[in-house]
């Protein structure tokens, strides 16, 4: 993006590709905002308004109800819970493991290329979903939180990030440290982590994002309501409510549809508020990944 | 064997043992579950162990080529994932030009400001993708208020459960989700253009189309080729969240990808060693397709990407 203005006035049809550059992307951006900024400002209108769908650009009738009574929804505590846990477990130890892994590659470890190439072939070939699932249940951690956190704790993507990382830390710190007789867990615990910080950041990211995102392992796995996240319950109240839809849609009228009515409209805010809820730790943490993303991704680019 | 190990052996054979663990983990959750491959081979019913199922050899295989209604459904299946990667493949330029045409935006927190929100969505899971969905287009949503406030229509349009247009808006969404996010490797390509390229050519008096046709776009084929390459490596692999979020009564014909196909036969029909067989056969086409394109790759550019 160094590029800069050309002092020469631009020409006419120079002006007509920027001009129609403003008009694209100013498009491509509201496309984009508009979902979120629909949903948030039918959470804080008017129920019956927004069930009714006249809310469209801005909120009527403000209220904050609808995030009071969504503390009060049942399992909806117990599911924030679960997502919060997974998220933070799933990652400390995706991270910790990423990490280290990274840097025991670059070691001088028995067999080393067979275990590298042995992790990285899992990118490029997997059993499939059912025979997953049936391993799963083989080791019982079908209904079982721990199903969540093992399966990802060794990602092929983040260790190669990782090892990409320590391979340009410069060999000297490590060999300085080796005379000095430190041991490889030492140099590891005191030279390395301090110096690989940005790729772990990095790392946290991606793997805090897909844990909090992940919903088909919950699909799979478990039955147990308890052991439900947020992106799952969500994805019953969009079930109920598109089942309630059909329902109010084909039924002739009536006291029914009054009926169906109102539960549509209790349904309406409940799940766009739970929508919001969902989508706001995205939102708070995007900021901070943006400075690492485009890093990750780049070295990510160049091949294990 | 019988001789002593060196000490320096012995340390890396002590380093193995550190990552040990790792590895096991990797053998248990991706090289294990190859084993389930058998069950394509067995009769399995769920209720009872796999130990008492009975051996069929490629009964399964067969049928998926034989009973004509697993023919037609295949048929079908085929047909949706074959339409849809197609339609990822055929616009994978689309993340090219979007680099490319956002870089000639002067104005920094313009830029910077639709790069992040176009960016959001592909950090969104694919369900809230639904829910934003079911919102806009619901009958009450906002797409048939504003078209019914127009008047263009007097009924609500039912757009999720439509069954016309499934592929094109399926990948519509795919496309909303990901199109700021692929951008993000070409724009860093930008960047790493030559700047001088540009002033060159300008002294030669260019305009922006020529720069951007002869300058900007063909440095950044190399990369275009590489992702087109993991593109149909990724052919048949098209996930199934997308489409299992989407999917109901009505569009479920054109929606059912193989990956969603091969979760819908085991888990909803309980047909676990028919699905088993069907995604046997899809990961090894896939080994097939992405060693193609490496080959490929290797012969064009001389680069593999493995």
């Amino acid at each position: 993006m160094n590029k800069k203005k050309s002092k020469m006035k631009q020409s006419f049809g120079d002006r007509m590709v920027g001009v129609s550059c403003y008009i694209i992307f100013s498009l491509c951006a509201l496309v984009c905002v508009y979902p979120f900024y629909y949903i948030f400002i039918n959470t804080i209108s008017a129920n019956d308004l927004s069930a009714r769908g006249v809310i469209l650009f801005w909120p009527q009738g403000i209220h904050f109800k609808n995030y009071l009574s969504a503390l009060k929804i049942d399992g909806l505590f117990r599911a924030t819970f679960i997502s919060v846990s997974r998220t933070v477990i799933g990652t400390v130890c995706t991270v910790g493991a990423s990490a280290f892994l990274g840097f025991m590659f670059t070691q001088n470890v028995w067999h080393r290329k067979f275990w590298y190439r042995m992790l990285v072939a899992t990118m490029y070939f997997n059993a499939g979903i059912i025979p997953w699932y049936l391993t799963m249940m083989n080791l019982h951690l079908t209904n079982n939180f721990w199903g969540y956190i093992l399966p990802a704790i060794v990602s092929p993507f983040n260790v190669i990030l990782t090892k990409t990382f320590v391979e340009s830390v410069p060999r000297e710190l490590q060999e300085a440290a080796e005379i000095d007789g430190a041991g490889t867990l030492t140099i590891f615990t005191k030279i390395m982590i301090p110096v690989i910080k940005p790729i772990m950041a990095t790392v946290a990211i991606f793997s805090a994002v897909n844990q909090w995102n992940a919903f088909q392992d919950t699909l799979l796995l478990m039955t147990d309501t308890k052991l439900y996240p947020l992106q799952f319950i969500l994805y019953q109240y969009l079930n109920q409510a598109s089942s309630l839809k059909a329902l109010a849609n084909s039924s002739g009228g009536g006291s029914s549809l009054a009926a169906a009515a109102a539960t549509a409209q209790t349904a309406t805010s409940v799940r766009m508020t739970v929508t919001i809820i969902v989508v706001v730790p995205i939102m708070l943490v995007y900021p901070i990944f943006q400075k690492y993303f485009v890093k990750g991704i780049m070295v990510g680019a160049v091949k294990g | 064997m019988g001789k002593k190990w060196t000490k320096k052996q012995k340390k890396s054979f002590q380093l193995f043992l550190y990552i040990l663990p790792f590895i096991a983990l990797v053998a248990v959750f991706s090289y294990y579950p190859l084993y389930g491959w058998l069950y394509a081979f067995y009769d399995y019913r769920p209720p009872k162990p796999f130990s008492e199922a009975a051996f069929v050899g490629l009964k399964w295989f067969k049928s998926l080529v034989e009973n004509p209604v697993k023919v037609k459904q295949i048929t079908q299946v085929l047909k949706n994932t074959f339409a849809m990667s197609a339609l990822t493949l055929g616009t994978s330029w689309l993340p090219m030009l979007f680099a490319v045409f956002l870089n000639e935006i002067h104005c920094v927190p313009f830029r910077k400001f639709v790069q992040t929100v176009t960016t959001l969505p592909n950090f969104i899971s694919w369900v809230l993708v639904y829910s934003l969905a079911f919102s806009m287009f619901n009958s009450t949503g906002m797409m048939n208020t504003l078209l019914m406030n127009l008047g263009i229509i007097d009924e609500p349009i039912l757009f999720l459960q439509s069954t016309n247009n499934v592929w094109f808006t399926q990948w519509l969404w795919l496309t909303w989700k990901n199109l700021g996010w692929a951008a993000i490797m070409y724009i860093a390509a930008i960047n790493g253009i030559d700047d001088e390229l540009y002033q060159a050519a300008k002294v030669d008096g260019a305009n922006r189309m020529q720069l951007i046709r002869h300058i900007t776009i063909p440095s950044l084929l190399p990369t275009y080729f590489v992702l087109l390459m993991i593109n149909i490596a990724n052919f048949l692999n098209n996930g199934m969240e997308q489409y299992y979020v989407f999917q109901n009564a009505f569009n479920k014909e054109y929606i059912q990808v193989l990956d969603l196909y091969v979760y819908n036969t085991a888990m909803g029909s309980g047909s676990y060693s028919v699905s088993v067989a069907i995604s046997m056969l899809k990961s090894l086409v896939s080994v097939v397709l992405l060693v193609g394109a490496n080959k490929f790759s290797k012969a064009v550019r001389g680069e593999s990407f493995i």
